[in-house]
């Protein structure tokens, strides 16, 4: 267990190296020089090329990636163009907002597509089957702004039953906090739904066709005990799989859904970022969303042997 | 006498099952493939409006009329105007265009990418995990940040677009076509054809590539919606094709501020898009079923 962990994250390695190569060469290339920038309109050209010196910006490319990276993993991501703010000040500021907004949306649409992907299965061939794989391929075609302005225009402004934009931080209470992520959270979450409740669907429908649940049911267990316990658990590494593949589209949807719904969190600081040409918020932005997302599915990696015993990790 | 009874219980068969032939081309093929026709024919429907934009009682999607900014849908302005007094019937139609020129671009160029890669990983091995941690990299960024990203460091256009979601794209490809050249090089008739002699370039493009069109065909279909789903984001946010352009995303983009007081300048082109991508979606379910059922993933 503990070897397939080392090993795992040594993997990972690799990854985080090209991701941290990549989001670096987005910086090197940025048009517009820094030291003309910190130097002002006023000075001169051995001004602006001591200003370059000493910010080791005519040092070659692989000596600033490094330099570039030492910082990075001690936690320096820069400072803003814009504001002057460190980058990771910044993106502190807004984590909350934005996590708590990607972890209530999982949690409601892990609750919602599973029983979806259980049932449709169950009912394969029905038309409770059917209708939950139209709606899952409804999922996947509308936009996550055209969900986000249906729901708010739908409960914000025809029934005024849920706030439409802004968000209330935890500290001022756990109801105002929830009411201002519900409707964010259904937009965003609409996607993950679809691309759950299929995979469920499809897994569910594998293992129902296995000689140990014929077994199960002619021992006499009954229709719920069979799905729940006896296939979905089997059923379980696929969705998993996909539940970790499926982050990248939440991070997506996130920059869309905090824009719609006036959420200061990273999509609004990202999207502001873009508009001003702010890249080393960009850069921090998204090297912290790459570094998660492949977090997330290093802990999937692990969480199989927890589904499935039978992958001695 | 059970015995008697058997043959016209087997006459009876074909009322059940009629053949084929019997029925009419076109509706045996709708019955057999829903998908591929709704979604091949909303896709069509799609590209007739967007070719045929100029005749279809639009008028200049990007003429200005201060006069008549923000009237609701009407005789004269069927979807009604923005805020800067532009048609926004003519907008979204012309908008259809850009949606599909970028949805089908980025298919095609993620497609022969994502072959080449993949080829190129499955039969030079030495290149192989090099390739492939770089694809796994790349991977590693959300598509529609790394689309953001490099609309960061250039202009905003359709073509810059396209590249910018195109390298989002290929990797999926890349790995797909890698996955189905190795475990085809195990294939008996992929060893016969080495032992008859066959060279490398000519058993690539005879033996492997006929075999691994049928799930990138299929994949091309999502990577289309994908694309076409980005690229509204990207405008949508700020980072796409400049506003004068008459896409769907900028549509939405200018009815951002408004979308509370005039709801419809942000409902007809989220409509369009929505309709266009399901339409791909179906197409590529249905192609995906009729093709083969077990392979081309969704992402």
């Amino acid at each position: 267990m503990l070897g397939y962990i080392v090993r795992r994250l040594l993997a990972t390695i690799p990854v985080m190296g090209i991701v941290a190569l990549t989001v670096f060469s987005l910086l090197y290339l940025a048009p517009g020089d820094p030291a003309a920038i910190i130097a002002g309109d006023q000075a001169t050209v051995a001004e602006i090329a001591k200003i370059r010196a000493s910010l080791g910006l005519d040092q070659p490319y692989l000596v600033r990636f490094g330099h570039w990276l030492w910082q990075v993993v001690h936690g320096n991501l820069g400072t803003s163009v814009f504001t002057g703010q460190p980058v990771s000040a910044m993106i502190a500021e807004r984590l909350e907002p934005t996590l708590a907004l990607m972890i209530f949306t999982m949690l409601i649409a892990i609750t919602v597509a599973v029983p979806l992907g259980v049932i449709a299965a169950w009912k394969h061939g029905s038309w409770i089957d059917r209708a939950i794989m139209v709606f899952a391929v409804l999922g996947f075609s509308v936009p996550v702004f055209v969900i986000a302005y249906l729901l708010a225009y739908v409960f914000g402004l025809v029934f005024r039953i849920l706030p439409v934009q802004g968000f209330e931080p935890l500290s001022r209470g756990f109801w105002p906090f929830l009411r201002g992520l519900i409707l964010p959270s259904l937009a965003l979450g609409a996607i993950y739904v679809a691309l759950l409740a299929r995979i469920t669907r499809a897994a569910m429908l594998e293992v129902l066709a296995q000689d140990y649940v014929r077994t199960a049911r002619a021992k006499g267990v009954g229709q719920r005990g069979v799905l729940f316990v006896h296939a979905l658990k089997n059923a379980a590494n696929p969705v998993v799989t996909v539940a970790g593949l499926g982050v990248a589209l939440l991070i997506g949807g996130t920059v869309v859904t905090e824009t719609v719904f006036a959420i200061p969190g990273l999509g609004t600081l990202t999207v502001n970022a873009i508009l001003e040409r702010d890249y080393p918020v960009i850069q921090g932005v998204v090297l912290l969303f790459s570094f998660a997302y492949v977090l997330v599915n290093l802990i999937v990696d692990l969480l199989y042997s927890f589904f499935d015993p039978r992958i001695r990790l | 006498m059970s015995e008697i009874s058997l043959p016209e219980e087997a006459a009876a068969l074909p009322e059940i099952l009629p053949p084929p032939a019997a029925r009419g081309r076109v509706a045996g093929f709708v019955l057999r493939h829903p998908g591929i026709a709704i979604g091949g024919g909303l896709i069509g429907v799609m590209a007739f409006l967007a070719i045929a934009a100029p005749w279809l009682g639009t008028v200049d999607p990007q003429a200005l009329d201060p006069a008549n900014m923000l009237i609701s849908p009407s005789a004269g302005h069927w979807f009604g105007t923005d805020m800067l007094g532009r048609d926004i019937y003519s907008r979204v139609l012309y908008g259809a265009r850009v949606s599909l020129v970028v949805g089908f671009a980025v298919a095609a160029l993620a497609s022969v990418g994502g072959m080449a890669i993949g080829l190129v990983s499955g039969f030079i091995r030495a290149l192989d995990p090099v390739l492939m941690r770089i694809m796994d990299g790349v991977m590693a960024i959300p598509a529609i940040l790394l689309a953001i990203a490099l609309m960061a460091l250039t202009q905003g256009s359709v073509g810059n677009v396209i590249i910018a979601i195109t390298v989002s794209q290929v990797p999926q490809v890349a790995r797909l076509v890698r996955g189905m050249v190795l475990s085809l090089r195990e294939q008996p008739f992929v060893e016969a054809a080495i032992a008859a002699g066959t060279r490398t370039p000519r058993l690539i493009w005879r033996h492997i590539v006929p075999n691994t069109l049928a799930p990138v065909i299929v994949q091309a279909t999502y990577v289309c919606a994908s694309a076409m789903i980005i690229e509204a984001i990207l405008d949508f946010i700020g980072a796409g094709t400049p506003p004068v352009v008459p896409s769907w995303g900028n549509i939405m983009a200018e009815g951002r501020a408004l979308w509370q007081v005039k709801p419809f300048i942000v409902f007809f082109p989220a409509f369009f898009l929505s309709v266009t991508v399901l339409a791909v979606n179906l197409l590529g379910d249905g192609l995906r079923d009729a093709l083969d059922p077990r392979l081309g993933t969704r992402q």
